[in-house]
Protein backbone atom coordinates (compact mmCIF):
# COMPACT_ATOMS: atom_id res chain seq x y z
CA UNK A 1 0.00 0.00 0.00
CA UNK A 2 1.38 3.46 -0.93
CA UNK A 3 1.45 5.92 1.97
CA UNK A 4 -0.62 9.08 1.54
CA UNK A 5 1.59 12.15 0.93
CA UNK A 6 1.54 14.56 3.84
CA UNK A 7 -0.94 17.41 3.59
CA UNK A 8 -0.89 21.09 4.59
CA UNK A 9 -2.36 21.68 8.05
CA UNK A 10 -4.26 24.72 6.81
CA UNK A 11 -5.69 23.71 3.40
CA UNK A 12 -4.98 19.96 2.98
CA UNK A 13 -3.07 20.57 -0.28
CA UNK A 14 0.13 18.50 -0.73
CA UNK A 15 2.74 19.77 1.74
CA UNK A 16 6.20 21.02 0.74
CA UNK A 17 7.68 20.99 4.24
CA UNK A 18 7.28 19.26 7.58
CA UNK A 19 7.88 21.40 10.66
CA UNK A 20 8.19 19.08 13.67
CA UNK A 21 8.33 22.02 16.12
CA UNK A 22 4.81 22.97 15.02
CA UNK A 23 3.82 19.30 14.68
CA UNK A 24 2.52 20.24 11.23
CA UNK A 25 3.15 20.23 7.48
CA UNK A 26 2.56 23.21 5.19
CA UNK A 27 2.04 23.89 1.49
CA UNK A 28 4.01 26.74 -0.13
CA UNK A 29 1.24 29.30 0.31
CA UNK A 30 0.71 28.58 4.00
CA UNK A 31 4.45 28.38 4.70
CA UNK A 32 4.73 31.94 3.33
CA UNK A 33 1.79 32.98 5.54
CA UNK A 34 3.43 31.38 8.56
CA UNK A 35 6.68 33.28 7.93
CA UNK A 36 4.85 36.60 7.57
CA UNK A 37 2.78 35.95 10.68
CA UNK A 38 5.83 35.08 12.77
CA UNK A 39 7.72 38.16 11.53
CA UNK A 40 4.72 40.41 12.29
CA UNK A 41 4.47 38.93 15.79
CA UNK A 42 8.16 39.59 16.47
CA UNK A 43 7.88 43.19 15.20
CA UNK A 44 4.82 43.74 17.39
CA UNK A 45 5.92 41.83 20.52
CA UNK A 46 9.28 43.60 20.74
CA UNK A 47 8.01 46.98 19.45
CA UNK A 48 10.58 47.05 16.63
CA UNK A 49 9.35 49.73 14.25
CA UNK A 50 6.31 51.32 12.64
CA UNK A 51 5.14 51.44 8.97
CA UNK A 52 6.26 55.07 8.71
CA UNK A 53 9.84 54.28 9.80
CA UNK A 54 12.67 54.18 7.24
CA UNK A 55 14.56 50.90 7.56
CA UNK A 56 18.03 49.91 6.38
CA UNK A 57 18.32 46.16 5.84
CA UNK A 58 21.83 44.72 6.08
CA UNK A 59 21.97 42.26 3.18
CA UNK A 60 24.71 39.68 2.64
CA UNK A 61 23.34 37.70 -0.32
CA UNK A 62 22.31 34.88 2.02
CA UNK A 63 18.80 33.54 2.51
CA UNK A 64 17.87 35.36 5.72
CA UNK A 65 18.75 38.91 4.79
CA UNK A 66 17.21 38.69 1.30
CA UNK A 67 14.07 37.06 2.72
CA UNK A 68 13.59 39.66 5.45
CA UNK A 69 14.05 42.47 2.92
CA UNK A 70 11.37 40.99 0.66
CA UNK A 71 9.02 40.24 3.56
CA UNK A 72 9.31 43.80 4.91
CA UNK A 73 8.61 45.30 1.48
CA UNK A 74 5.60 43.00 1.04
CA UNK A 75 4.34 43.98 4.49
CA UNK A 76 4.42 47.63 3.36
CA UNK A 77 7.55 48.87 5.12
CA UNK A 78 10.00 51.37 3.60
CA UNK A 79 13.19 49.35 3.44
CA UNK A 80 16.46 50.01 1.62
CA UNK A 81 19.33 47.52 1.46
CA UNK A 82 22.95 47.89 2.52
CA UNK A 83 25.59 45.53 1.13
CA UNK A 84 29.21 45.50 2.27
CA UNK A 85 31.80 43.92 -0.06
CA UNK A 86 34.07 42.11 2.38
CA UNK A 87 36.71 41.01 -0.12
CA UNK A 88 36.50 37.30 0.74
CA UNK A 89 37.55 36.19 -2.76
CA UNK A 90 35.04 34.44 -5.01
CA UNK A 91 32.56 34.11 -2.14
CA UNK A 92 32.17 37.90 -1.88
CA UNK A 93 31.96 38.31 -5.66
CA UNK A 94 29.12 35.76 -5.80
CA UNK A 95 27.32 37.23 -2.78
CA UNK A 96 27.42 40.73 -4.24
CA UNK A 97 25.98 39.42 -7.50
CA UNK A 98 23.00 37.82 -5.73
CA UNK A 99 22.27 41.03 -3.81
CA UNK A 100 22.47 43.29 -6.88
CA UNK A 101 20.24 40.99 -8.96
CA UNK A 102 17.71 40.79 -6.12
CA UNK A 103 17.55 44.59 -5.79
CA UNK A 104 17.47 45.20 -9.57
CA UNK A 105 14.68 42.68 -10.20
CA UNK A 106 12.50 44.30 -7.55
CA UNK A 107 13.56 47.88 -8.22
CA UNK A 108 14.74 48.35 -4.63
CA UNK A 109 17.29 50.90 -3.43
CA UNK A 110 20.65 49.33 -2.54
CA UNK A 111 23.51 51.13 -0.78
CA UNK A 112 26.88 49.49 -1.42
CA UNK A 113 30.15 49.81 0.49
CA UNK A 114 33.34 48.05 -0.57
CA UNK A 115 35.94 47.58 2.17
CA UNK A 116 38.88 47.51 -0.26
CA UNK A 117 37.75 50.47 -2.40
CA UNK A 118 36.34 52.62 0.38
CA UNK A 119 38.58 51.78 3.34
CA UNK A 120 41.71 50.24 1.78
CA UNK A 121 41.45 46.75 3.27
CA UNK A 122 39.46 43.52 3.14
CA UNK A 123 38.55 40.87 5.74
CA UNK A 124 41.43 38.45 4.99
CA UNK A 125 43.94 41.31 5.27
CA UNK A 126 42.34 42.64 8.46
CA UNK A 127 42.48 39.17 10.04
CA UNK A 128 46.22 38.85 9.41
CA UNK A 129 47.12 42.50 10.08
CA UNK A 130 45.29 42.68 13.42
CA UNK A 131 45.83 39.01 14.42
CA UNK A 132 42.07 38.84 15.05
CA UNK A 133 39.93 35.81 14.28
CA UNK A 134 38.60 36.59 10.75
CA UNK A 135 34.94 36.45 11.90
CA UNK A 136 35.80 39.03 14.57
CA UNK A 137 37.42 41.43 12.05
CA UNK A 138 34.43 40.91 9.75
CA UNK A 139 31.87 41.47 12.52
CA UNK A 140 33.58 44.63 13.78
CA UNK A 141 33.72 46.09 10.24
CA UNK A 142 30.08 45.27 9.50
CA UNK A 143 28.74 46.60 12.82
CA UNK A 144 30.54 49.94 12.46
CA UNK A 145 29.58 50.41 8.80
CA UNK A 146 25.93 49.44 9.38
CA UNK A 147 25.79 51.99 12.21
CA UNK A 148 27.46 54.70 10.15
CA UNK A 149 25.30 54.13 7.07
CA UNK A 150 22.14 54.21 9.16
CA UNK A 151 23.11 57.40 11.00
CA UNK A 152 24.38 59.15 7.84
CA UNK A 153 21.29 58.14 5.86
CA UNK A 154 18.83 59.19 8.58
CA UNK A 155 17.30 55.72 8.89
CA UNK A 156 15.14 54.89 11.90
CA UNK A 157 16.54 51.39 12.35
CA UNK A 158 19.02 48.85 11.02
CA UNK A 159 17.39 45.49 10.30
CA UNK A 160 19.39 42.26 10.21
CA UNK A 161 18.35 38.77 9.12
CA UNK A 162 19.35 36.98 12.35
CA UNK A 163 17.02 34.02 12.80
CA UNK A 164 16.01 31.76 15.67
CA UNK A 165 18.98 29.40 15.11
CA UNK A 166 21.44 32.32 15.12
CA UNK A 167 20.05 33.73 18.34
CA UNK A 168 19.72 30.35 20.06
CA UNK A 169 23.36 29.57 19.19
CA UNK A 170 24.55 32.90 20.62
CA UNK A 171 22.45 32.33 23.74
CA UNK A 172 23.87 28.81 24.06
CA UNK A 173 27.45 30.14 23.89
CA UNK A 174 26.78 32.95 26.36
CA UNK A 175 25.04 30.56 28.76
CA UNK A 176 27.86 28.01 28.61
CA UNK A 177 30.18 30.73 29.88
CA UNK A 178 27.60 32.61 31.99
CA UNK A 179 28.45 35.82 30.15
CA UNK A 180 25.97 37.91 32.12
CA UNK A 181 26.94 41.12 30.36
CA UNK A 182 26.26 39.61 26.92
CA UNK A 183 23.12 37.82 28.14
CA UNK A 184 21.73 41.13 29.40
CA UNK A 185 22.19 42.66 25.96
CA UNK A 186 20.80 39.75 23.92
CA UNK A 187 17.45 41.07 22.82
CA UNK A 188 15.79 41.29 19.35
CA UNK A 189 15.77 45.09 19.62
CA UNK A 190 18.56 47.38 20.74
CA UNK A 191 17.31 50.91 21.17
CA UNK A 192 19.22 53.83 19.63
CA UNK A 193 21.64 55.44 22.08
CA UNK A 194 24.83 57.53 22.16
CA UNK A 195 25.35 57.65 18.40
CA UNK A 196 24.22 54.05 17.80
CA UNK A 197 21.13 53.47 15.63
CA UNK A 198 18.25 51.24 16.67
CA UNK A 199 18.83 47.60 15.63
CA UNK A 200 16.11 45.03 15.03
CA UNK A 201 15.94 41.31 14.22
CA UNK A 202 12.46 40.55 12.85
CA UNK A 203 13.24 36.86 12.03
CA UNK A 204 13.96 35.70 15.58
CA UNK A 205 10.80 33.55 15.64
CA UNK A 206 11.77 31.69 12.42
CA UNK A 207 14.34 28.92 11.97
CA UNK A 208 17.02 28.69 9.31
CA UNK A 209 15.20 25.77 7.71
CA UNK A 210 12.00 27.83 7.51
CA UNK A 211 13.84 30.77 5.97
CA UNK A 212 15.61 28.60 3.38
CA UNK A 213 12.24 27.02 2.51
CA UNK A 214 10.68 30.49 2.23
CA UNK A 215 13.37 31.51 -0.29
CA UNK A 216 12.86 28.32 -2.31
CA UNK A 217 9.09 28.66 -2.61
CA UNK A 218 9.35 32.40 -3.30
CA UNK A 219 12.03 31.87 -5.96
CA UNK A 220 14.62 34.00 -4.14
CA UNK A 221 18.05 33.14 -5.50
CA UNK A 222 20.64 33.35 -2.73
CA UNK A 223 24.22 32.28 -2.07
CA UNK A 224 24.00 28.72 -0.74
CA UNK A 225 27.71 28.14 -0.23
CA UNK A 226 29.01 28.81 3.26
CA UNK A 227 31.55 31.58 3.83
CA UNK A 228 34.87 29.68 3.45
CA UNK A 229 36.37 31.47 6.43
CA UNK A 230 33.40 30.84 8.75
CA UNK A 231 33.42 27.08 8.10
CA UNK A 232 34.09 25.21 11.33
CA UNK A 233 33.67 28.20 13.63
CA UNK A 234 32.35 27.84 17.21
CA UNK A 235 28.97 29.32 16.33
CA UNK A 236 28.35 26.50 13.80
CA UNK A 237 29.28 23.93 16.45
CA UNK A 238 26.63 25.36 18.79
CA UNK A 239 24.05 25.15 16.02
CA UNK A 240 24.88 21.49 15.43
CA UNK A 241 24.56 20.76 19.15
CA UNK A 242 21.17 22.50 19.33
CA UNK A 243 19.95 20.65 16.24
CA UNK A 244 20.89 17.34 17.86
CA UNK A 245 18.71 18.30 20.85
CA UNK A 246 15.95 19.51 18.52
CA UNK A 247 15.88 16.13 16.76
CA UNK A 248 15.20 14.37 20.08
CA UNK A 249 12.79 16.99 21.33
CA UNK A 250 11.20 19.19 18.62
CA UNK A 251 10.51 22.72 19.84
CA UNK A 252 13.44 22.79 22.29
CA UNK A 253 15.34 25.43 20.32
CA UNK A 254 12.49 27.92 20.22
CA UNK A 255 11.61 27.23 23.87
CA UNK A 256 15.25 27.81 24.88
CA UNK A 257 15.45 31.19 23.13
CA UNK A 258 11.91 32.56 23.30
CA UNK A 259 11.48 31.60 26.98
CA UNK A 260 14.82 33.27 27.70
CA UNK A 261 13.34 36.46 26.22
CA UNK A 262 10.08 36.22 28.15
CA UNK A 263 11.36 34.88 31.47
CA UNK A 264 15.07 35.59 31.87
CA UNK A 265 15.62 38.88 30.03
CA UNK A 266 13.42 40.89 32.44
CA UNK A 267 15.56 39.64 35.35
CA UNK A 268 18.75 40.76 33.61
CA UNK A 269 17.58 44.29 32.87
CA UNK A 270 20.21 46.85 33.88
CA UNK A 271 22.94 44.19 34.26
CA UNK A 272 24.82 45.21 31.12
CA UNK A 273 27.94 47.20 31.92
CA UNK A 274 28.14 48.48 28.32
CA UNK A 275 24.67 50.01 28.57
CA UNK A 276 25.62 51.85 31.75
CA UNK A 277 29.16 52.91 30.85
CA UNK A 278 30.29 56.35 29.74
CA UNK A 279 30.73 56.71 25.98
CA UNK A 280 33.03 59.23 24.30
CA UNK A 281 33.48 60.16 20.66
CA UNK A 282 36.28 58.59 18.63
CA UNK A 283 38.90 61.30 17.99
CA UNK A 284 39.19 60.20 14.36
CA UNK A 285 35.72 59.34 13.11
CA UNK A 286 33.39 60.63 15.83
CA UNK A 287 31.84 57.19 16.43
CA UNK A 288 30.88 56.27 19.98
CA UNK A 289 33.72 54.56 21.84
CA UNK A 290 35.00 53.96 25.35
CA UNK A 291 38.60 54.85 24.39
CA UNK A 292 40.25 57.71 22.50
CA UNK A 293 40.17 55.93 19.14
CA UNK A 294 37.46 53.39 18.27
CA UNK A 295 38.23 49.74 17.49
CA UNK A 296 37.19 50.21 13.86
CA UNK A 297 39.60 53.10 13.25
CA UNK A 298 42.41 51.06 14.85
CA UNK A 299 41.53 48.14 12.54
CA UNK A 300 41.48 50.40 9.45
CA UNK A 301 44.85 51.89 10.42
CA UNK A 302 46.54 48.48 10.83
CA UNK A 303 44.87 46.79 7.87
CA UNK A 304 45.03 49.68 5.39
CA UNK A 305 48.83 49.83 5.59
CA UNK A 306 49.27 46.04 5.39
CA UNK A 307 50.01 44.29 2.12
CA UNK A 308 46.83 42.72 0.70
CA UNK A 309 46.32 39.15 1.89
CA UNK A 310 44.53 36.62 -0.34
CA UNK A 311 41.73 34.60 1.29
CA UNK A 312 43.65 31.36 0.62
CA UNK A 313 46.34 32.44 3.09
CA UNK A 314 43.77 32.86 5.87
CA UNK A 315 42.23 29.48 5.03
CA UNK A 316 45.66 27.84 5.17
CA UNK A 317 46.36 29.41 8.57
CA UNK A 318 42.98 28.23 9.90
CA UNK A 319 43.49 24.70 8.57
CA UNK A 320 46.83 24.50 10.39
CA UNK A 321 45.16 25.54 13.66
CA UNK A 322 42.38 22.94 13.33
CA UNK B 1 19.06 8.52 -7.98
CA UNK B 2 21.41 11.44 -8.55
CA UNK B 3 21.97 13.43 -5.35
CA UNK B 4 23.62 16.86 -5.39
CA UNK B 5 25.36 17.78 -2.14
CA UNK B 6 26.91 21.13 -1.13
CA UNK B 7 29.81 22.41 0.94
CA UNK B 8 31.68 21.16 -0.98
CA UNK B 9 29.55 20.86 -4.10
CA UNK B 10 29.50 17.24 -5.33
CA UNK B 11 27.21 14.63 -6.82
CA UNK B 12 26.66 11.10 -5.57
CA UNK B 13 24.60 8.21 -6.92
CA UNK B 14 22.26 6.54 -4.41
CA UNK B 15 20.73 3.19 -5.37
CA UNK B 16 17.06 2.51 -4.68
CA UNK B 17 14.05 4.64 -3.73
CA UNK B 18 13.46 5.78 -0.16
CA UNK B 19 11.82 8.56 1.85
CA UNK B 20 13.40 12.01 2.30
CA UNK B 21 14.02 11.36 6.00
CA UNK B 22 15.58 7.98 5.25
CA UNK B 23 17.88 9.53 2.64
CA UNK B 24 19.07 12.17 5.12
CA UNK B 25 19.62 9.51 7.80
CA UNK B 26 21.52 7.31 5.33
CA UNK B 27 23.72 10.26 4.37
CA UNK B 28 24.16 11.03 8.11
CA UNK B 29 22.78 14.53 7.64
CA UNK B 30 20.64 16.43 10.16
CA UNK B 31 16.97 16.82 9.14
CA UNK B 32 16.88 20.16 10.95
CA UNK B 33 19.83 21.46 8.91
CA UNK B 34 18.80 20.42 5.38
CA UNK B 35 16.00 20.66 2.85
CA UNK B 36 15.37 18.23 0.01
CA UNK B 37 14.52 19.45 -3.47
CA UNK B 38 13.15 16.75 -5.80
CA UNK B 39 13.29 17.57 -9.50
CA UNK B 40 13.31 21.28 -8.64
CA UNK B 41 10.49 21.18 -6.05
CA UNK B 42 10.74 21.29 -2.25
CA UNK B 43 9.33 18.12 -0.62
CA UNK B 44 8.59 17.16 3.02
CA UNK B 45 10.29 14.48 5.11
CA UNK B 46 7.86 11.65 4.32
CA UNK B 47 7.93 12.21 0.52
CA UNK B 48 9.04 9.19 -1.47
CA UNK B 49 12.08 9.61 -3.72
CA UNK B 50 12.36 7.34 -6.76
CA UNK B 51 15.37 5.93 -8.54
CA UNK B 52 14.89 8.32 -11.49
CA UNK B 53 14.61 11.52 -9.40
CA UNK B 54 17.26 14.22 -9.34
CA UNK B 55 17.71 15.33 -5.75
CA UNK B 56 19.38 18.38 -4.26
CA UNK B 57 20.26 18.29 -0.57
CA UNK B 58 20.27 21.97 0.41
CA UNK B 59 22.09 22.84 3.67
CA UNK B 60 20.39 25.67 5.56
CA UNK B 61 22.91 26.48 8.28
CA UNK B 62 25.05 29.58 7.96
CA UNK B 63 27.92 30.63 10.14
CA UNK B 64 27.25 34.38 10.54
Amino acid sequence: MTAQPSRCRSCKAPAVIDLPRHNANFCAEHLIQLCHRQMAKAIDDYDMFRPTDRLLVAVSGGKDSLAVWEMLIEAGYQADGLYIGLGIGEYSEDSGGYVRRFADERDLHLVTIDLREDYGYDVPTAAIATKRVPCSACGLSKRRLFDKAAMDGGYDAVVTGHNLDDEAAVLFGNTLRWEVDYLARQFPVLEARDGFPKKCKPLVRLTEREMAAYCLVRGIDYVVEECPIAAGNRHLGYKEALNAIEKQSPGSKSAFYLNFLSQMSPLLEGQSAAAQGEVDECKRCGAPTTGDVCAFCRLVEKSGTHVAVPVEMVLKTRRRRH
Amino acid sequence: MKVLLRNPKREVEVAGGRSVNRLLDDLELSREAHLIIRNGTLVPGDARLDETDVIEVRPVISGG
